[in-house]
């Protein structure tokens, strides 16, 4: 097992990942804030905030796929070492990594009618994130919010989709903003 | 003038330090020790091992010393503290055929291989109160003969052969973990037995007096009933085989029940299952009879709507710690919604009373 | 055995409650099954309010535990201290400067900030269950959203009663879509609902987390003809003489005697700092009240 394998997990792990579930909860509950995150350092292509998140969220319970950039050995081996999570399939996922071109998202589970809950959450990986962009509203935004995303059409069916539905958390370098299937997107108009 | 009651902490520090006290009970008495109940109220730390779902007889006696006897507290303290526990994989499933009996007793065969082994059981005392007791309870020791080597064949292997008794289909190589996960319905039988085992022994015992009266009758006979030590083995992936990690005793109840058939099936037995910790035959008894209570749907029977085969009515409301939480959770403050009540129902009596009155 | 973990539950049980309270949040108002754990007080105690807790507290937290409104009613003092102890956060009874607030039955008065995390303790987090006793049917109605049954009990009482005959844990609809049980607040409590704050319910019992994300839409169910109406006692606080916040009622004398008093403790007690009277109240002083 390669040293970088077993290291870049947090260093405290209750205190750690508490911390850094506050700020995913806090950005899950409000759409278009960015927060930070920090205390992992995953290896290369992973960004440290998409490593927070799987370390925060994943463990043998949680199947996750990766996208063929992320797909590497070191990702591999670190995802398996510090969570446990089982690397799967997109349809079998409950996370998943991906930049957002790469990303199958008609193959996720979008949960049923009686579960809802079912369905995956996909960490997008972006060059950039920035409070500017497209114009979300809905729960958790106060009038209206907007946020750097990849596309609006593909968030707007999957809105159209509620309560089934994907989640989405954006994770650039050691920020992250998310976007829950309640999220009504708009592009905004360059006049 | 009117100054607000405060002093819930110290309340709370002193209603603990008496309950430790009454725990104690006088001290001119000697004080109990835990291998004492161990030992000597063994078919109560079996219940909480059973309905506690932790194999430990130990921590059981602890518990029922701690909860001053009330056994579904002892329960709770059981089951808050197995929560805790990190766990370090799955045994093998254990094999009761290779189960030492220290009882085993067939209903529906005279004798059989391996033979009727009464046991130390109550069966057959008088009920009795045993004054001798009260100022001695020194005993002789019993007459004792070879443990039996070879394993004891399940009555039901007997049926099987012949096959008058159903074939069970293969569950799941892991079944679900009620402990685990939550509760899902409808649920695999494997959840439901997992459901029952740890459930309320009264619960249990009320469900399936409830089916011999007709309440979902499902003319069962005790096809076997055994209890004794099993060995419990687990894989170690690293070893390449299995290990034996410890001993437990186990009730076992396979009951054979009514039998059902068709033009195209030759009629065949069918079975019900109960296997619970420790020496606890009354519950592994009523465990195999709300499992075939429970299994109308899968044997093509029909539901008469009775309470033992309403899976959900007794999956619910069989476990004591979820049910005596709720029940006795109304004793704490509920002012404010009371208040709301209150202030409703005055309102609705005004507005009646003032219609009244207009009326006359 | 004393050393627990940090907010007593262990790291996984913590992930799978933190799932549960993400997709809770992007779906609001659903009911999220989750594998409650077997706590060290009672189910009936807020065994789901600790654990949301739990999964939610960090050591920069600064926590309050309410019940019943107060935070010296004694379940309140017992939760408090389970996670001043396990967790090692502070702790206060003032509403403003908590981060995250446990609470039974009340929605304090202070409204709350988007910085902070109210956890409510649920009972029964089916609004449906008292009119369906079957979960299997309940979980298909929602999946239908079929509400009628709801709306034709609402419509019942008042063909009885001439108004709605439910005081508390009245139902809402969130967004539109989930008829959510508040928990048993008061129904004077329901127009609080719609907040800055971040709403956790946890029901450790029946195994459900559901939440309601700041800002979200929340109704309480009502018709036309009969609107909801949030209500209170008609009377104003014996201690502060606050007009606007939820009283408790107390028996003073043998006579049968009555006084109001605010059920949120820490609203009453910053009014009197404040300088504020009621009929029966005294100038307020540390320590004596």
């Amino acid at each position: 097992m390669q040293t970088t394998t077993l290291m870049g997990g947090f260093v405290n792990a209750p205190l750690d990942s508490a911390r850094a579930f506050r700020q995913i909860m806090t950005a899950v509950a409000q759409p278009g804030i960015i927060n930070d995150a920090v205390g992992a350092t995953p290896p290369a292509p992973l960004s440290v905030a998409a490593g927070v998140v799987l370390l925060t969220l994943c463990d043998p319970d949680t199947p996750v796929f990766l996208t063929a950039e992320f797909d590497t050995d070191d990702v591999r081996a670190w995802i398996t070492f510090h969570t446990g999570a089982p690397l799967v399939d997109a349809a079998k996922a409950s996370f998943a990594v991906g930049s957002w071109g790469d990303l199958p998202i008609t193959d996720f589970a979008i949960g049923t009618s009686e579960y809802p809950d079912r369905s995956a959450t996909l960490i997008v990986e972006v060059a950039s994130l920035n409070p500017e962009g497209a114009e979300l509203r809905g729960p958790g935004i106060k009038g209206k919010a907007t946020l750097s995303l990849p596309e609006t059409a593909a968030f707007q069916q999957n809105t159209a989709l509620f309560p089934l539905g994907l989640d989405f958390v954006f994770t650039c370098q050691n920020r992250l903003a998310a976007l829950p299937r309640t999220t009504k997107v708009n592009a905004i108009k360059v006049s | 003038m009117y100054v607000a009651v405060k002093g819930g902490e110290k309340a709370i520090d002193n209603a603990h330090a008496w309950l430790a006290e009454e725990r104690r009970g006088d001290t001119s008495i000697a004080e109990l020790s835990v291998s004492q109940i161990r030992e000597q109220l063994a078919l109560a730390v079996n219940r909480v091992m059973a309905e506690g779902s932790l194999y430990d007889p130990d921590l059981a006696a602890l518990a029922i010393k701690q909860s001053r006897g009330d056994l579904i507290e002892a329960i709770f303290l059981i089951r808050a503290y197995r929560t805790t526990l990190p766990r370090f994989g799955g045994s093998n499933p254990v094999d009761t055929e290779q189960m030492i009996c220290d009882r085993r007793v067939s209903a529906t065969f005279k004798d059989a291989p391996g033979g009727q082994v009464l046991g130390p059981t109550f069966d057959y005392t008088h009920r009795l109160l045993d004054f001798k007791l009260a100022a001695d309870g020194e005993v002789p020791q019993a007459p004792s003969a070879e443990i039996a080597q070879a394993d004891t064949p399940h009555i039901m292997s007997f049926l099987d052969r012949e096959n008058l008794i159903q074939t069970e289909p293969e569950g799941p190589e892991t079944p679900p973990d009620l402990t685990r996960s939550p509760l899902e319905l409808p649920a695999t039988r494997s959840l439901r037995l997992q459901a029952l085992t740890r459930g309320d022994e009264g619960f249990i015992l009320g469900m399936a007096y409830s089916t011999q009266r007709g309440y979902a009758r499902n003319h069962a006979f005790v096809a076997e009933l055994r209890i004794g030590a099993v060995s419990v083995e687990m894989d170690i992936p690293e070893l390449g085989f299995a290990i034996d990690i410890g001993e437990i005793t186990l009730t076992e109840c396979e009951t054979v029940n009514q039998f059902k058939g068709s033009k195209t099936e030759p009629p065949q037995f069918t079975r019900g299952y109960g296997l619970v910790f420790g020496m606890t035959e009354r519950k592994a008894i009523s465990m195999a009879l709300v499992d075939r209570a429970l299994r109308w749907k899968e044997l093509g029977e029909d539901n008469v709507g009775a309470p033992a085969q309403d899976e959900e009515f007794v999956l619910y409301h069989a476990d004591n710690i979820q049910a005596t939480g709720f029940l006795e959770h109304i004793k704490l403050p509920h002012y404010v919604d009371f208040q709301s009540e209150l202030e409703l129902i005055r309102k609705l009596r005004r507005a009646a009373m003032g219609e009244q009155e207009a009326v006359e | 055995m004393t050393d627990y973990n940090f907010a007593y539950l262990d790291e996984q049980t913590k992930r799978m409650i933190r799932r549960a309270i993400l997709k809770g949040l992007a779906i609001p108002g659903y009911q999220v099954p989750f594998a409650s754990r077997e706590m060290p007080m009672p189910y009936g105690w807020g065994t789901g309010g600790v654990q949301v807790s739990a999964a939610v507290l960090t050591p920069d937290d600064t926590f309050k535990v309410i019940d019943q409104g107060a935070d010296d009613t004694t379940n309140a003092v017992s939760i408090r201290r389970f996670f001043e102890k396990t967790a090692g956060v502070a702790v206060t009874e003032a509403t403003v400067d908590a981060s995250v607030i446990q609470t039974r039955h009340r929605i304090p008065e202070q409204d709350l900030r988007s910085d902070q995390i109210l956890v409510y303790q649920v009972p029964i987090p089916e609004p449906l269950r008292f009119l369906e006793p079957s979960e299997v049917e309940t979980r298909k109605m929602h999946s239908l959203e079929e509400y009628g049954l709801m709306h034709v009990k609402l419509y019942e009482d008042i063909s009885q009663h001439g108004a709605i005959a439910t005081a508390y844990a009245y139902p809402v609809k969130v967004e539109g879509r989930y008829v959510m049980d508040p928990s048993p607040i008061p129904k004077f409590d329901n127009p609080k609902l719609n907040m800055a704050g971040i709403q956790l319910f946890g029901a450790g019992r029946e195994q459900r987390i559901y939440a309601v994300p700041p800002y979200t839409d929340v109704v309480s169910l009502d018709f036309d003809d009969y609107p909801f109406e949030a209500s209170k006692a008609d009377h104003a606080c014996d201690l502060c003489g606050a007009e606007d916040s939820y009283l408790d009622e107390l028996i003073v004398d043998d006579a049968g005697g009555r006084m109001f008093m605010c059920s949120d403790t820490d609203y009453c007690a910053g009014r009197r700092k404040a300088g504020c009277i009621g009929a029966q109240g005294v100038p307020y002083q540390e320590d004596v009240a």
